[in-house]
């Protein structure tokens, strides 16, 4: 074994864990899932513990994108839009049963997941969701990142 | 208390096709091609004055041989009434002449009557739809809409378009 095959993986595996604790979320909220990423990113369940506190609201700054709520047609092209404005690597968090399958909006105007414009890293059940929820999300998100595969 | 209908049905006589009362809710059903005249009547009669449009809809009758409805709830800020004025319009000519020159509010509620079950506004000045995308097939309130249909993504807006 080189000594440089040695260096060149720690140094992957440092950049792993840096992007793994500096996550930096843009809020695409459109229903009360927003509201519960408000209690989220405030004091009681805190998300910076987790190092994702640094909401932008400009996706050329982010690089975590939480879709939170009811994306309906109209609004799916702007959706798609702003994932692409995103910096690579990104990621994508899918909160709540509507931005995750549609939800029990079952209709005309509704899209049946967002995973039918952008791809999803971790879905995140519930209408809405526990905080605690969000907060394993950006957990598994983090194991995703560092190459850790789930244990079922 | 049938004021406002009676004083309809005194004006416009056999261009009220049918009225309504009860528990003080009163309705009537009116030519459409009277409708302007029976609204601006409503609006600007002293005693009556109709002049808050608070509603606009559009329904779906899919049995009626005249399929489509559209109905007005209009308010009276000074007498506290209120009247429902209703008409029906077929399915082969959906036209129902626009009230957007009495009422300004009027604008985004026939829109959306026209959005959702295609009842099309005679002299509407910007008649598009309002809340689906211009691209939308069909419309999606009416009875024979099917339920599983999905539109395609639209293409996105010129505006977010670089």
């Amino acid at each position: 074994m080189q000594l440089g095959d040695i260096i060149t993986t720690r140094i992957d595996e440092v950049v792993k864990w840096g992007r793994k604790f500096s996550l930096w979320p843009m809020p695409f909220g459109t229903a009360c899932c927003a509201i519960e990423f408000m209690g989220v990113v405030s004091s009681h369940f805190d998300i910076s513990r987790f190092g994702a506190e640094l909401v932008r609201f400009s996706p050329r700054q982010a690089d975590l994108l939480l879709v939170m709520g009811t994306v309906n047609y109209k609004q799916a092209p702007i959706l798609k839009r702003i994932y692409e404005q995103m910096c690579e690597p990104k990621w994508v968090i899918s909160m709540g049963a509507c931005a995750s399958s549609g939800g029990f909006y079952d209709n005309y105007s509704v899209v049946q997941g967002i995973d039918e414009i952008i791809p999803v890293d971790v879905y995140v059940p519930g209408c809405p969701p526990r905080p605690e929820q969000l907060l394993d999300a950006v957990i598994k998100l983090q194991q995703k990142l560092q190459g850790i595969k789930e244990e079922n | 208390m049938q004021l406002a209908l009676n004083r309809l049905k005194e004006t416009f006589g056999d261009s009220i096709l049918e009225t309504h009362s009860c528990l003080g809710n009163e309705t009537a059903v009116v030519e459409k091609e009277k409708i302007v005249e029976v609204i601006r009547f409503l609006r600007d009669t002293q005693g009556l004055e109709f002049n808050f449009m608070m509603d606009l809809a559009g329904a779906d009758y899919p049995e009626r041989s005249e399929r489509f409805e559209v109905i007005y709830h209009l308010y009276s800020l000074s007498t506290k009434k209120r009247v429902r004025i209703k008409v029906r319009v077929p399915e082969a000519n959906p036209v129902v002449p626009s009230i957007t020159s009495l009422y300004k509010a009027a604008n985004w509620f026939e829109r959306e009557a026209f959005d959702m079950y295609g009842i099309r506004f005679d002299g509407h000045p910007n008649l598009k739809r309002i809340l689906t995308f211009d691209e939308f097939e069909g419309y999606p309130l009416r009875k024979d809409y099917p339920v599983n249909k999905r539109p395609k993504i639209p293409t996105p807006d010129p505006l977010i378009k670089v």
